[in-house]
Parts: C-alpha cells; sequence; structure tokens
C-alpha cells in the first residue's frame, strides 16, 4: 500500500486558512492603493443619451471617472472562445458606451484614495437612459419581438444540430413517445469570495501585474494581454487563494482588462473588490435552458432515440464560454445507456440578462436531468420499475470502449456494479416497502434514482479551445527539498496536498518536504487550469510524468557515480541502489535533513556529497551532485528538474448513482431528506477525504437546483434575486447526511487512473432529488415537475387532490 | 468628523480615530491589517465575516467599528492561545471542514461560540447553529464532523 496515495491525508493548505492567515486577493495591501467602484446599468435595456460626471470627479477623494465613451475603443473586447458555425458575436466592452443591455452592465468606473469615497462618487454621476423594450424570457427572444442586439435583426445567436442515428425513424417506430418540457433554471454560482482584482503597474520596468480571483492565470495572462495590448511577457498574472469559483471564475472579465488599464493610466496600484449585489448581478450565471425532450421506448422499457429540442438562454453578452456550454449538453445526452439514436437541436437566444457560461457541471447537469428524467418518464409510462429501466439500457462491461450516439467513446465503466453497490447500501427492496406502507398510513414518500455518467478531465486540446493539456514542473533543490510548479490553478480543490502526495510516494520524501506553487505566470510555467474535473486527472498526471523523467535523470546520475551499469542501479523508496537487496545507509523514509556542517548557512558554499563506498544514494545525494556538476555523467546538463506537459488521449468518464429518499410534509408542502445514498466511481482516489468533501459539495449545489435557488428576472428584467436574501443558498440545517460509497473501475486514459470527481455530485444528484419528489407526487398523477421544487408548488398538488 | 474608539482587539488594545460610517470589518481589516476576517455579501447573511464581540458572535460586516468602542473583539487571529490551535480550528483541520476556506474563519468563530454555551451539541443543533453561516464547498457535512470532533476534544 502507498504511504500517502489513497490515504485520507490531511491537507497541507489549510494551517494558514484556519488561522485566516491566507491571502486572498482582498488581503493584499499595496501602499497608495487607489479603489474603483462601478456604475451598473439599473435598466435591463436602455440608451444613454447623458452620462454626467462632473459632480462625482468633484468628491473628496475622487483621483478619475472613466465612462464608455472616456475608453472607446483602447480596450479590446471581452473575448469568447467558443467557435460555432455562424456565431453571432456582439462586440462586449468593459463599459457601456451607448446602450445598456442588461441589470448591472458596467457604465462607469470611479477611481478615489479609499473604497468608501468611491462608492460615494458612483451615486453622484447622473445617467439619462432611454428605455428600451426588454427580452426576457427565451423562448419569447427566439420568436422575434423585441431585440437585444439591433444589428443583428434577431435574438437567435446560433443554432446547432447534433447527434447521430436516424431520430425521426427511431421515434416513429417506438412503442411509446413520451414528451416532456423540461427546464434548467438560471443559477448563481456564488463562490463566497466575490470577484476581485488588484493591478499594479510599474511605468519604469513597464511590467503590470494583475493579482486576480481567477482559475485560470495563464489563459487570463494571454487575453488580458491582447484585450489591453501589453506584451504578454510583460503581464504577470497572480492568483492568491481563491475562495472558490465553480466556473464564475473560469471567464476574462471586463474589470480585470479595466483594472489593468487603469494602472497604467495613473501609475499607481489600483483594486476592485465585487460587491455580493455585483456579484449576483455581474458574474455569469449557470443554466438557464428550457428544452423539450421525446423520448422513444419499446414496451420492454428499452430507449431507442431521444431528442432534446432546446432553447439556451445566452444572456446579453457572450463571455468566455458561453454559447459552448449546451453543446456540452449535447455530448452526454446518452448518459450512461445505449441509445441509438440522438438528436439535439439547440437555440441559443440573446436576452437582456447577464451572460450565462460555465458553472459547476457546466452542460452535462442539464444533460443528465434531461437523460435521468427520461429514463423515469419512460418507467412511469410503462409501469415499470425505475431501475429496471436504467439496467435495461445499460451497456455492459466488456461493451466498452462504448460509442454512443453523440460521438462519445466512454473509455470505462461498469454501471451496473455502482447501481447494485447504491441499491444494497440504500436497501432498495425495503425502502420500496416501507414507502408503500407509509402510502397506506398516508405518509407521502418518494424514492429517487439517478445513474450518471459524466465527461471529465477536460480534456484533448482538439476538444478544447485554448488547449486541453496540463503541465508540471518537479524540482529537486540542492538541500533535497521538493518544488512542484503546477499549471492547473487549483481554488479549494486541495491540490497542493493531492499533488504533494503523488510526488511524496513517488521521490520516497516525506510530503512536508514538497511545495506545491501554482496560480503565479511568472513563476510557473505555462498552464490551463483548474475547471471541468481536470486537475488532478490531466495536472496530477503531468506531475507524475514530470517525476517519472526526473527519476530517470537522477538513475543516470546514480549510475554514474556509483560506478555501475544502469541496469544495476534499482530504486526503491530510499534512493537508488547498487544491489536490489534494501542494503541503506540513510534510513528511514523521508529524505534526510541536508547534511549541512553544523552553523553553516545553507546559502553558504554547498557540503560535497559523500559518495564514496556508498551502495545506495539518496535523491538528497542526487540532487547535492546534479546541482555541484563536479561529476555528472558526460554531457547531462546540470540541475535536477524535469518539466512535463501531459496531452490527454481522451476525456474519461466517472459514474455512479445516487439515490434520494424524500418526505412530503402534507400540511407545508416542504420536502425533507430522509436519507441520501451515493455510489461514485471516479477511478483511482488520491485522497479519500478530499473526494468525500467533492461530492459532498457537489451534491449540496444539486440539492440548491432540485430545491432552492432560482435567478429570477422579472418581465421587466429587473434582477428580483440581487441578493442572499433572495436566491436561497443552502445552509447546514436544510440538508441529510450523505452515506458515500464507491466503486474503482479503472481507467487507461492516464497512467494513474485517475477520472475526476469535482463535478460529480453536482451532475449526479439532481435528478435523484426530482425523481424523488416526482415519485412521492406520483400518486397524484404527477409525471414531472419543474425545478426548484417549492412547497407552494408541491403543496397545491397534495390539497388539491387530497 | 473622524470619532475616537478604543477597542480591544484579541487581547490588544488599538486607540484609533475612525470615521462614524466605517463598518468593523473594514475597522480590523484595514486599520488593524488583521485580514482573517473576510466579507462575503456586506448584508450580514453569509457570517463570513463573524467575529466575537464580547464573547457573542456578531456580523462585523453590518456593525460600525464606532459600536464597538470599548468592547473586546476576538477575530480569527486570535483564536489560537500560545501557539496551540482551537480545537474547533483543529477540527476543522483533521475533518477536513474546509476548501476554499474564505467562509472558514466565520464558520470556525460561529461553531467555537456554539461549543461555548453547548458543549456536546447534537448534529441536528450543530446545523442550526451554524444557519447563519453559508458555505457553498464542504455541503457542511465534514463542517459539522469537525463541530464533533472539537467537541469531543474539548
Amino acid at each position: 500500500m502507498s504511504k500517502f496515495v489513497g490515504q485520507r491525508v490531511k491537507r497541507t493548505e489549510d494551517p494558514r486558512l484556519i488561522k485566516g492567515l491566507g491571502h486572498y486577493v482582498d488581503d493584499i495591501r499595496l501602499p497608495d492603493t487607489l479603489h474603483v467602484a462601478f456604475l451598473r446599468s439599473m435598466y435591463a435595456h436602455a440608451r444613454i443619451t447623458n452620462i454626467d460626471v462632473s459632480e462625482a470627479m468633484n468628491t473628496p477623494g475622487v483621483v478619475a471617472v472613466y465612462t464608455g465613451r472616456d475608453l472607446g475603443e483602447k480596450i479590446g473586447p471581452v473575448p469568447c472562445a467558443a467557435a460555432l458555425p455562424d456565431l453571432k458575436v456582439p462586440d462586449h466592452r468593459p463599459l457601456a458606451s451607448d446602450k445598456v443591455y442588461f441589470v448591472g452592465h458596467p457604465i462607469a468606473a470611479v477611481v478615489a484614495t479609499d473604497r468608501y469615497a468611491a462608492r460615494d462618487a458612483v451615486d453622484l454621476i447622473m445617467v439619462d437612459y432611454e428605455e428600451l423594450a426588454v427580452v426576457v424570457d427565451p423562448e419569447e427572444a427566439a420568436k422575434g419581438g423585441a431585440v437585444v442586439h439591433e444589428k443583428f435583426g434577431d435574438n437567435v445567436a446560433y443554432k446547432l444540430t447534433a447527434g447521430e442515428g436516424d431520430i425521426d425513424a427511431a421515434l416513429a417506430s417506438a412503442d411509446k413517445v413520451i414528451k416532456q418540457r423540461i427546464l434548467n433554471q438560471r443559477l448563481a454560482p456564488i463562490a463566497m469570495e466575490p470577484r476581485g482584482v488588484l493591478a499594479r503597474y510599474l511605468p519604469g520596468e513597464e511590467e503590470l501585474t494583475v493579482w486576480s480571483s481567477t482559475q485560470i492565470p495563464h489563459l487570463l495572462r494571454t487575453q488580458l494581454a491582447l484585450m489591453i495590448g501589453i506584451p504578454e511577457n510583460k503581464l504577470r498574472v497572480i492568483t492568491p487563494e481563491v475562495g472558490g469559483g465553480f466556473g464564475s471564475k473560469l471567464n476574462v472579465y471586463g474589470e480585470e482588462a479595466l483594472l489593468g488599464w487603469i494602472s497604467m493610466q495613473l501609475g499607481k496600484p489600483v483594486k476592485w473588490i465585487e460587491t455580493r449585489r455585483e456579484n449576483m448581478a455581474s458574474t455569469i450565471h449557470g443554466r438557464g435552458q428550457v428544452g423539450y425532450i421525446e423520448v422513444g421506448c419499446r414496451n420492454d422499457g428499452t430507449i431507442t432515440g431521444l431528442r432534446y429540442n432546446v432553447f439556451a438562454d445566452l444572456g446579453a453578452y457572450h463571455q468566455l464560454l458561453t454559447p459552448a456550454i449546451p453543446t456540452l449538453t449535447g455530448l452526454m445526452l446518452s448518459g450512461c445507456y445505449k441509445i441509438p439514436a440522438i438528436q439535439i437541436n439547440v437555440t441559443g437566444v440573446f436576452t437582456n440578462k447577464m451572460a450565462t457560461d460555465a458553472y459547476r457541471g457546466a452542460g452535462r447537469p442539464e444533460a443528465t436531468y434531461v437523460v435521468e428524467r427520461a429514463a423515469d418518464l419512460v418507467a412511469a409510462e410503462l409501469g415499470l420499475d425505475p431501475v429496471e429501466v436504467r439496467r435495461r439500457n445499460f451497456p455492459k462491461p466488456d461493451e466498452f470502449p462504448f460509442k454512443t450516439a453523440t460521438g462519445l467513446f466512454y473509455d470505462s465503466g461498469n454501471y451496473e456494479a455502482a447501481l447494485d453497490k447504491a441499491l444494497q447500501n440504500a436497501d432498495y427492496a425495503r425502502l420500496r416497502e416501507e414507502q408503500k406502507r407509509a402510502r397506506d398510513e398516508g405518509r407521502i414518500i418518494g424514492i429517487g434514482v439517478s445513474t450518471y455518467v459524466e465527461i471529465c478531465a477536460l480534456g484533448p486540446s482538439q476538444a478544447m479551445p485554448a488547449g486541453g493539456w496540463e503541465s508540471a514542473t518537479v524540482r529537486i533543490e540542492p538541500t533535497g527539498k521538493v518544488t512542484i510548479l503546477t499549471g492547473a490553478s487549483p481554488h479549494g480543490q486541495g491540490q497542493e496536498t493531492s499533488f504533494a502526495q503523488i510526488a511524496a510516494d513517488e521521490l520516497g520524501v516525506d510530503i512536508g518536504d514538497v511545495t506545491v506553487i501554482h496560480g503565479d505566470t511568472s513563476i510557473v510555467q505555462y498552464g490551463i487550469g483548474t475547471f471541468g474535473s481536470r486537475a488532478t486527472a490531466v495536472g496530477g498526471t503531468a506531475v507524475y510524468i514530470a517525476i517519472e523523467r526526473l527519476k530517470e535523470k537522477a538513475n543516470k546520475i546514480a549510475a554514474h557515480l556509483l560506478q555501475a551499469d544502469i541496469s544495476k542501479v534499482v530504486w526503491d523508496e530510499n534512493g537508488f541502489n547498487l544491489e536490489p537487496e534494501p542494503a541503506k545507509v540513510a534510513a528511514g523514509a523521508g529524505v534526510p535533513e541536508a547534511d549541512l556542517p553544523a552553523g553553516q548557512a545553507p546559502g553558504a558554499s554547498l557540503p560535497e556529497p559523500q559518495i564514496e563506498g556508498k551502495k545506495s544514494l539518496s535523491l538528497q545525494d542526487i540532487a547535492l551532485a546534479a546541482h555541484l556538476a563536479k561529476d555528472l555523467p558526460p554531457d547531462m546538463e546540470p540541475g535536477l528538474s524535469a518539466t512535463y506537459f501531459f496531452e490527454p488521449k481522451n476525456f474519461t468518464f466517472p459514474f455512479g448513482t445516487h439515490i434520494a429518499i424524500v418526505e412530503i410534509d402534507r400540511e407545508t408542502g416542504e420536502i425533507k431528506f430522509q436519507r441520501y445514498v451515493a455510489v461514485d466511481d471516479c477511478g483511482k482516489v488520491i485522497n479519500p477525504m478530499l473526494v468525500d468533501g467533492q461530492v459532498q459539495g457537489g451534491i449540496v449545489q444539486a440539492i440548491g437546483q432540485a430545491l432552492y435557488e432560482e435567478v429570477v428576472y422579472d418581465e421587466q428584467g429587473q434582477l428580483v434575486t440581487g441578493t442572499l436574501m433572495d436566491y436561497a443558498v443552502p445552509k447546514a440545517a436544510m440538508l441529510p447526511w450523505f452515506e458515500l460509497d464507491r466503486t474503482e473501475t479503472p481507467t487507461d486514459v492516464n497512467p494513474m487512473g485517475v477520472k475526476g470527481v469535482g463535478e460529480a455530485g453536482t451532475i449526479g444528484a439532481t435528478p435523484a432529488i426530482v425523481n424523488a419528489v416526482v415519485d412521492a407526487l406520483s400518486p397524484y398523477g404527477i409525471r414531472h415537475i419543474d425545478m426548484p421544487i417549492k412547497p407552494e408548488n408541491v403543496w397545491k398538488i397534495v390539497n388539491q387532490q387530497s | 468628523m473622524k470619532k475616537a474608539i478604543s477597542i480591544n482587539v484579541n487581547g490588544t488594545p488599538h486607540n484609533t480615530e475612525v470615521e462614524p460610517r466605517m463598518l468593523l470589518v473594514h475597522y480590523l481589516r484595514d486599520a488593524l491589517a488583521l485580514t482573517g476576517t473576510h466579507v462575503g455579501c456586506e448584508t450580514s447573511l453569509c457570517g463570513a465575516c463573524t467575529v466575537l464581540m464580547d464573547g457573542q458572535a456578531v456580523k462585523s460586516c453590518t456593525i460600525f467599528a464606532v459600536q464597538a468602542d470599548g468592547s473586546q473583539v476576538t477575530t480569527i487571529e486570535g483564536l489560537a492561545q500560545n501557539g496551540e490551535l482551537h480545537p474547533v480550528q483543529e477540527g476543522f483541520w483533521e475533518r477536513h471542514g474546509l476548501q476554499c476556506g474564505y467562509c472558514t474563519p466565520g464558520m470556525i468563530i460561529a461553531a467555537a461560540q456554539i461549543l461555548e454555551r453547548n458543549p456536546n451539541p447534537s448534529q441536528e443543533e450543530i446545523r442550526h447553529g451554524l444557519e447563519g453561516n453559508l458555505c457553498r464547498c464542504t455541503g457542511y457535512q465534514h463542517i459539522v464532523e469537525a463541530v464533533e470532533y472539537a467537541a469531543k476534544k474539548s
């Protein structure tokens, strides 16, 4: 058994965080920093006829006020990386100039000596608006009427059809075709740390440093360099501690470019920290799909075809991946089933709202919800147990790699094993008996099952807009300490620990001797970032392979120093040994402390490696020899480090089964969890404690979508859910105890067999919960109910019919 | 017009002149450079800014610094004593009670208050006690376990 990998290792990042000593963007203090506050549109759609900033400018402490007209085209457009045929792309600048297109659209930026003064001055800017017709509902937007962007003539940003198999024939020849309107409501990601930017331009060095709370420091650097017009090698992006992202910080925002630009104008550091109200209105939202499904089946429950006609509510502008999110929905419409014909027809529409984009799961929760609701609709139509419908449509383990009608190859899977384990853990048969008894007693209990598969470890570069690889540098310093530079930029997932676990095992060092550095583009080689459940499966693999490369070099040095043929030098956790038997000089696991002469600082001359007579060399001996470089094999570079850019050959496809058991309060319509059972298969587990944490957090966001959360705009496009008072983020007391378990099906997509787990809970759980509520309400003739399932709606169903 | 206030923070007295409208959380963060207390919503809904004021857990984003005049404030930086982690801090580390860490200082302060009032809370009581604090990462289960760990420990 590995010493670290697979163990519940406590996180190395925690001590600073539990003491309040970590540094998020707003915790970084630079002398003479100016503070920025934004004036944002209070209208969803309006022409700006006049802006008067004179009073704001005269406020004490105010240094500058910038409007969209001041800015013109000095900063390039906010980028959209989604390449879709005939996509309409509106010109999206950091500040509105002639028109505003959504509530929260930034109009002016005030720069002042403190944040209170900046916000005071925002209130003194006078804007004259001429209100324009507003479009909020995506289906209405597609039909015509009010137009968001006049120059496009209509609101359809793109149309896309995908899928394989003859869907018309499949539906025509099916025993039953079931139709259902399906809603994936708009959600707000709500990272607990709102966005924040600190920018500092040094006019002498001509260098701009941008601290931003982002998931993608390197991609952000490239895009900001292009937007601001500064050479990329004069721009440094640093992501300090990031207080959650969930996709909302997988983006390039106008504010990030604007802050950099303002710092260059003023030659001083400038800081903007998003308020929660701004975060609700002006940070991307997720989901926002209204669709119509047609599912065809045979009378035995075999699903023969699935069509999904969907209106994707894009909002007023494209952010980085806005139009691409529904394409991920299309890819995952087969779920974990053999469905011979699948078709998705996407109509992406502009509305006078904030952009939607990647929110935990990003298109896949929508697909899973569609497929898992479809499976239950089939079961209800045919009077079959939902579990049996699922079983009937699973590909068997020997059918992998399994090709879907959406064009994917699922590399590995054993769906029935996860299902069986979950059924056993939940004691499904007994639950059904109890449900029957409870119904006889007048209680309303529902059992919901979801068997999901997700697409993770994004992904091969061919399938990604800006590279799907990830990078790592692993370095052994002269004193034997190990430094890892990862291009993935974790922000809560715990890779400082899990990558150190990998390194500690592979290098035979103590985990405390490994430091993982990330999120600084001037220190870390180019990387892609943390999203799409990719950091460990792609970034961790890069670390793993870099270590292998480093050990190859170390092995050559060891053979040279031991004056042996390389074939006679064997690695074990203590180092490189001349003989296979573990004859040890340096005993013990970790790398021993550098044997520096007493009283000598490490900065002084390094000690000579003691090689003579040894039959075994620790990595520390080799690292020292590699840096002293006095006795290396001919033509070998000094130093001991390796960099690897890992390009995955495929996505990974984690899967599992989630089972929710709910009881409905007849008097109030309230939905209470009785139990929640989940079995997830994310392949090889590096740290089970971190995996549990990811799954639990993911499930709670799914519970949020199923039961509580909804971004609401009224018909004038006013954001009704603009604070945490109105937007219901789940609280501790609303939630059940999660009974988690795992299966482990290997994958050969990467050498460690890691699949990714960051989004599993959010993808797998939502339909389980809705299926449970629908199951509870099935005696009332209910086959579907839209999210979020509010007690009010449940109460109406129960009390109209009882 | 600035007003002189005297606040004892983590055992150290501070005499400062502040604007009457300065929030306690900005006083702690900007005037005293104690940045462990976070701002998450500015409306006392998320609890990231929770500190102890005269022993009561309060949300420092909706209290003016002048209202804390003469009081004793404990922030996350002052919870550990003589280099020893508070049992709740230890519990969060042991039980993986945090991911991104942003809600954590407020969550730990709130949890410490729960245990002070009820040394052996049930899971339900812990969950109820944490209703004023939002966490978006953990799903709370490990936080509940962290508080249970601390209860056993203290």
